[in-house]
């Protein structure tokens, strides 16, 4: 048993645990309390993973803030957790994002308030959890986890076409899951009993196994991400999720597939990854996403699927920056997936601040929000901007990388690639046109009310957010360098 | 003193955030002081920055500061850096004090406008994103001044949003040069890709020696760069944007979309000399795409009915000046044309705004005229700022950018005759449009209109643009006006001279024939629209000349072009994809499932029957297995 520190376990129980108590307060003539106390614990749960940064070694690519307890022994499976430079961001990104959530739901969600706050808390641990596991058997629990509180959040909060939503994201996912479970266990078999990552990195595997196994993770973590084409889950997921599901959906649980990705199908299986073949394939995916889902985004009637279809598209940056093997593709997705953890968040809590108005996502509902509400006017521009990638937001770095990286490998890779900065401002810049811009549409638009101080709270904290990652995102970019150096070095020399 | 380089652009984006962070709580007196004032002091510091270097240049003819890292991955590092060199000064010169006049006019112009924070919130944050692009150091730096300022626009274009057309104006515009900016990024990877580094200087001295003149990267990122300068400077096949975003207030169209912005495809063309100089096939093309567009927005500008829309075409064809020279690798006479043009260019624009506000916003010139003796101010700023950009021979600041133009295009290597030739008929054009709206609006009978008056913060920038647009020109002057070289001089560390220069014989006769075609353009102007105005009727009413006037007008049809060709089949495409063509896969698949899932639990029906025959195929099909297998 080693133990270093336990700032893991507080990021991922401390949640938990308010979750639980939060529940305790029962019904809604409770739904006060309920509030508060979700609100401490969600800050708490922010506050105990601040030092997972300020005390990150950044000059090591060894995990770090590492836990280890048997957990059941008779198979091997530990209570093994840890973060390098890859992981430990998305522990903070998911905590951040957390509090936000349960501040945006306050006043919005008025019937079985505990349970919803309870909800969100519980998948924040959870969702730490998978970042945090350094053991596959865990990673797979805590995967697998957080389906249950996301499902209950789109079944019972969504809106009118929720089971159907609700449904087809839970058998998506889970289908996708019963193959990586499988993969496991293969190579539980093949490393002698050990579900530790660490023995899995290292286990030789022939090239045909490898291969197997990545299509094996590759269901599991494409359907997560969502990769094109089994992307088709999402938008009808977006729609009927409540605000807060939908922020949460975009902002962490997609980067759940992404992080599978890097944490398990590139160390564990290189050379399959680095096939030609297959990495020829996850690139032409990769553009697929960036360039037709782009064209899709466009005629979306309803905002929320644009703005899913427009997080396909940004995902495929995150996968294209993976398979190209070079630290500006590797650090560049990695960006990009926090980057649109904040953007993809405030999109949909710009949506749902228009939405608790006038109960609305069609954008032909609306027009001339200027008019009425310039603050939000002025923050949504800002949002739709880094959505379209504009330099000195934080949608501008990760792409701006990637392709970078994309280049070294094959210019029309590229520019293909590169084509998103014209897709994304015409399909963003389109809808806040439509929405935003003209003359007051309707008597409802004329009677609407600015944002008020708890949604400037929300809205203007991402802001800060997107714009200080966009000017100086050396902080994030520097954790991030030793262990993708690790990373690349580890992939280069194969298993073969 | 140099070490303050950091405050041109940093004042303004300062008033910026405190206007911005304000929320419109601030007094219409506080918010004037605070947007021009920011940018006022932009200029002094400028100008104290300037003077600095040319007192005592630094060791190497440029100073560099770095800011900050700004990405860093692998082995590569984009700074956020400063640089200091000839062209940086004459370039956030002209930006910061043409922008700070225009900050003033703005202040009287746009009193009763409700929007008057938002307007100089947005103005100040142009004027600073325009003076990182000047003064970036490094590619990637200047691409965020590149599409801030092209945000600017998109923000002051749609300044009105009330009106829907306001707003689907700049969206054209910021579309339309995104679609440039994507190409020029694209450019920006592959010089990284090829020459590992993005600081601008780095490339310059890198390039060389890493390829041979018109070797395929070379060609390929050059290429790409000028695809984004032409969106940007509203080049063909890009043009399209410029005269629909004479949807914003006349001084955003005087600063943004005539003196400035549109002219940093110019500066990034002129920056990076030394690729273009590599490959000399690109080069030629940005000749040949700015004589064409010389002429034909020249034509454009001469139909127009809409006084910005005149100015707006002018600007495109005076940018297409620029390119030419840039073409012809008269990479100085291109900056000088691009200063001077911001003198007379935003004094035509603030000029025209005076008259548009003293008409209660009327647009048409031909519900103008006789406008001389009641606006005299505005009429003889808009005289002069047309004077020169005719190029009216030794008065005027225009007339000695644009025969250096000339000049470089006749002699250089990379020019001819027919360069010479396109420019020469572009000039007698610009006459003669720019002429027919001073003929138009300032002259003849007129409708009746209150004498305007206008206070000093409209009157000074006017004054001051009026001198600029004469004595802006005395810096550098052609072979027949008794050639001088400052302007050269001062641009030689940073852009190399033209060689070889104009024979003194030649040089003569080419001076005459400009002053030929600029008088000749103001001559045919004065005999159609002003004397004989019936030739004019009379043209006008053949076939053949009211179809090229409706072809002239919308601009050789571009727009319509672009739209049946791109937006519309653009728009069909993802409309027929609306409902996502991956999704009917698993719709199938699940009522696939359910079929299956009807017809098997039909087979459990409960009778014995049908499991025994169930049975007995089973087994039949198992057997037949074992044995054929």
């Amino acid at each position: 048993m080693e133990q270093t520190s336990n700032w893991l376990s507080l990021a991922i129980w401390v949640p938990i645990v308010a979750g639980f108590a939060v529940l305790a307060t029962g019904g809604d003539q409770n739904a006060r309390i309920a509030r508060a106390l979700a609100l401490l614990g969600a800050v708490a749960g922010l506050l105990v993973t601040v030092p997972l940064y300020t005390r990150f070694d950044s000059a090591t690519s060894a995990m770090q803030f590492v836990e280890r307890t048997p957990w059941i022994e008779r198979f091997n499976v530990f209570y093994h957790l840890g973060v390098d430079g890859i992981s430990m961001l998305f522990v903070l990104l998911n905590s951040f994002i957390t509090v936000l959530v349960v501040v945006a739901g306050w006043q919005v969600i008025r019937t079985r308030v505990s349970q919803y706050m309870a909800a969100f808390l519980i998948m924040s641990g959870l969702m730490n959890g998978v970042f945090a596991a350094l053991d596959a058997m865990l990673f797979y629990v805590f995967f697998e986890a957080t389906l249950i509180p996301m499902y209950l959040v789109i079944g019972v909060w969504g809106g009118p076409n929720r089971v159907y939503a609700a449904l087809k994201f839970f058998l998506y996912t889970l289908l996708g899951s019963l193959l990586m479970l499988v993969a496991f266990l293969y190579l539980y078999n093949e490393t002698g009993g050990s579900f530790a990552l660490a023995d899995w990195y290292r286990v030789p595997l022939s090239l045909e196994a490898q291969v197997w196994l990545f299509f094996a993770l590759f269901a599991a973590f494409s359907v997560k991400v969502p990769m094109w084409p089994v992307h088709t889950w999402l938008p009808d997921a977006h729609v009927e999720a409540p605000t807060g599901g939908s922020a949460v959906l975009a902002a962490i649980m997609l980067k759940l597939g992404a992080y599978g990705f890097v944490r398990f199908s590139l160390p564990i299986l290189p050379d399959a990854a680095r096939d030609p073949y297959v990495s020829g394939f996850m690139i032409t995916l990769s553009l697929v996403a960036v360039v037709y889902i782009g064209l899709v985004a466009l005629v979306q009637a309803d905002m929320k699927k644009l703005i899913a279809y427009s997080s396909v598209s940004h995902m495929g940056f995150v996968t294209l920056g993976f398979f190209i093997f070079n630290a500006y593709g590797v650090e560049g997705a990695l960006v990009q997936m926090i980057s649109h953890g904040f953007v993809s968040a405030a999109m949909f809590l710009c949506i749902g601040v228009m939405y608790d108005r006038m109960h609305s996502r069609l954008i032909a509902d609306y027009g001339g929000l200027v008019n009425t509400m310039p603050k939000f006017a002025a923050l949504m521009m800002l949002f739709a901007m880094a959505n379209s990638g504009l330099p000195a937001t934080s949608g501008f770095v990760g792409e701006f990388m990637v392709i970078m990286g994309a280049m070294q490998v094959s210019f029309w890779i590229a520019l293909c690639a590169a084509t998103t900065l014209i897709w994304g401002a015409a399909y963003t810049l389109w809808m806040y046109k439509r929405v935003i811009f003209g003359a007051v549409a309707n008597e409802r638009v004329a009677a609407l009310t600015d944002l008020d101080a708890r949604e400037l709270v929300v809205l203007g904290s991402l802001a800060v957010a997107v714009l200080g990652m966009g000017i100086y995102p050396l902080p994030l970019t520097e954790v991030m360098h030793a262990s993708v150096n690790d990373l690349l070095k580890h992939m280069a020399a194969g298993k073969l | 003193m140099l070490r303050l380089i950091w405050l041109v652009p940093a004042l303004p984006l300062a008033g910026f955030v405190v206007l911005a962070a304000s929320g419109g709580r601030l007094d219409r007196r506080s918010i004037a002081w605070i947007g021009a004032g920011s940018v006022g002091l932009a200029a002094l510091a400028a100008i104290a920055v300037a003077a600095a270097f040319v007192a005592a240049p630094p060791p190497a003819g440029a100073y560099t500061q770095v800011l900050w890292h700004w990405i860093e991955a692998g082995d590569f590092s984009a700074r956020a850096s400063l640089y200091l060199d000839p062209l940086a000064i004459v370039m956030m010169l002209v930006v910061a004090g043409v922008g700070f006049v225009i900050h003033l006019y703005s202040v009287e112009f746009m009193r009763g406008d409700e929007g008057y924070n938002r307007y100089f919130a947005y103005m100040n944050l142009f004027v600073a994103a325009m003076l990182l692009l000047v003064l970036a150091g490094d590619l990637a730096f200047l691409f965020v001044g590149w599409e801030g300022v092209g945000l600017c626009s998109y923000l002051l274009i749609g300044f009105w949003y009330r009106d829907a057309v306001n707003g689907a104006a700049a969206q054209k515009a910021f579309i339309v040069t995104r679609t440039g900016d994507a190409a020029m990024a694209v450019g920006l990877f592959l010089l990284f890709a090829s020459l590992g580094t993005l600081d601008i200087q780095g490339i310059a001295l890198r390039a060389p020696g890493a390829w041979a003149p018109d070797a395929a990267p070379v060609v390929a990122a050059t290429a790409l760069l000028l695809a984004g300068a032409v969106g940007k400077s509203a080049q063909l096949p890009l043009q399209v944007w410029l005269p629909d975003a004479m949807a914003g207030p006349t001084p955003v169209s005087a600063l943004i979309h005539a003196a400035t912005m549109v002219t940093a495809g110019v500066y990034l063309i002129a920056r990076n000399h030394v690729l273009f100089a590599l490959a000399p096939a690109v080069q030629y093309a940005v000749a040949i795409i700015g004589a064409l567009t010389l002429l034909g927005a020249g034509g454009a500008a001469l139909a127009q009915h809409d006084i910005k829309r005149v100015l707006a075409w002018s600007t495109v064809s005076q940018i297409g000046y620029m390119f030419l020279a840039l073409g012809v690798g008269a990479w100085a006479a291109a900056i000088f044309h691009f200063m001077v043009h911001a003198f007379f260019k935003a004094l035509l624009f603030l000029a025209a705004g005076v008259v548009i506000q003293a008409l209660g916003g009327e647009h048409d010139i031909f519900r103008m005229g006789g406008l001389r003796r009641r606006l005299p101010l505005a009429f003889w700023a808009f005289l002069v700022g047309g004077a020169s950009l005719s190029a009216l021979p030794l008065v005027t600041a225009g007339y000695y950018s644009k025969s250096l133009i000339l000049d470089a295009a006749w002699a250089s290597p990379q020019g001819g005759a027919w360069l010479w030739a396109a420019a020469w008929v572009g000039a007698a054009l610009t006459g003669l449009y720019t002429f027919r709206v001073v003929f138009q609006v300032f002259f003849g009978a007129g409708a009746t209109t209150d004498t305007h008056r206008v206070g000093w913060p409209i009157r000074i920038p006017l004054a001051v643009l009026m001198l600029l647009s004469v004595i802006g020109g005395f810096v550098e002057a052609p072979q027949v006006a008794g050639r001088l070289e400052a302007f050269g001089h001062f641009l030689a560390s940073a852009l190399p001279p033209l060689q070889p220069a104009v024979a003194p014989g030649t040089g003569f006769a080419l001076g005459v024939a400009e002053g030929i075609a600029s008088f000749g353009g103001i001559a045919l102007a004065y005999a159609f629209f002003l004397r004989r105005r019936s030739i004019a009727a009379l043209v006008a009413r053949s076939a053949i000349a009211a179809a090229l006037h409706r072809l002239l007008e919308s601009g050789w049809g571009f727009d319509r072009l672009d739209d049946h060709l791109l937006v519309r089949p653009y728009l069909a495409l993802a409309r027929r994809l609306r409902a996502d063509l991956a999704d009917p896969g698993y719709d199938a698949l699940a009522a696939a499932a359910a079929a299956a899932h009807r017809g098997l639990s039909r087979s459990q029906n409960g009778r014995v029957r049908w499991y025994a025959g169930g049975i007995v195929v089973g087994s039949i099909l198992l057997v037949g297995a074992g044995v054929w297998l």
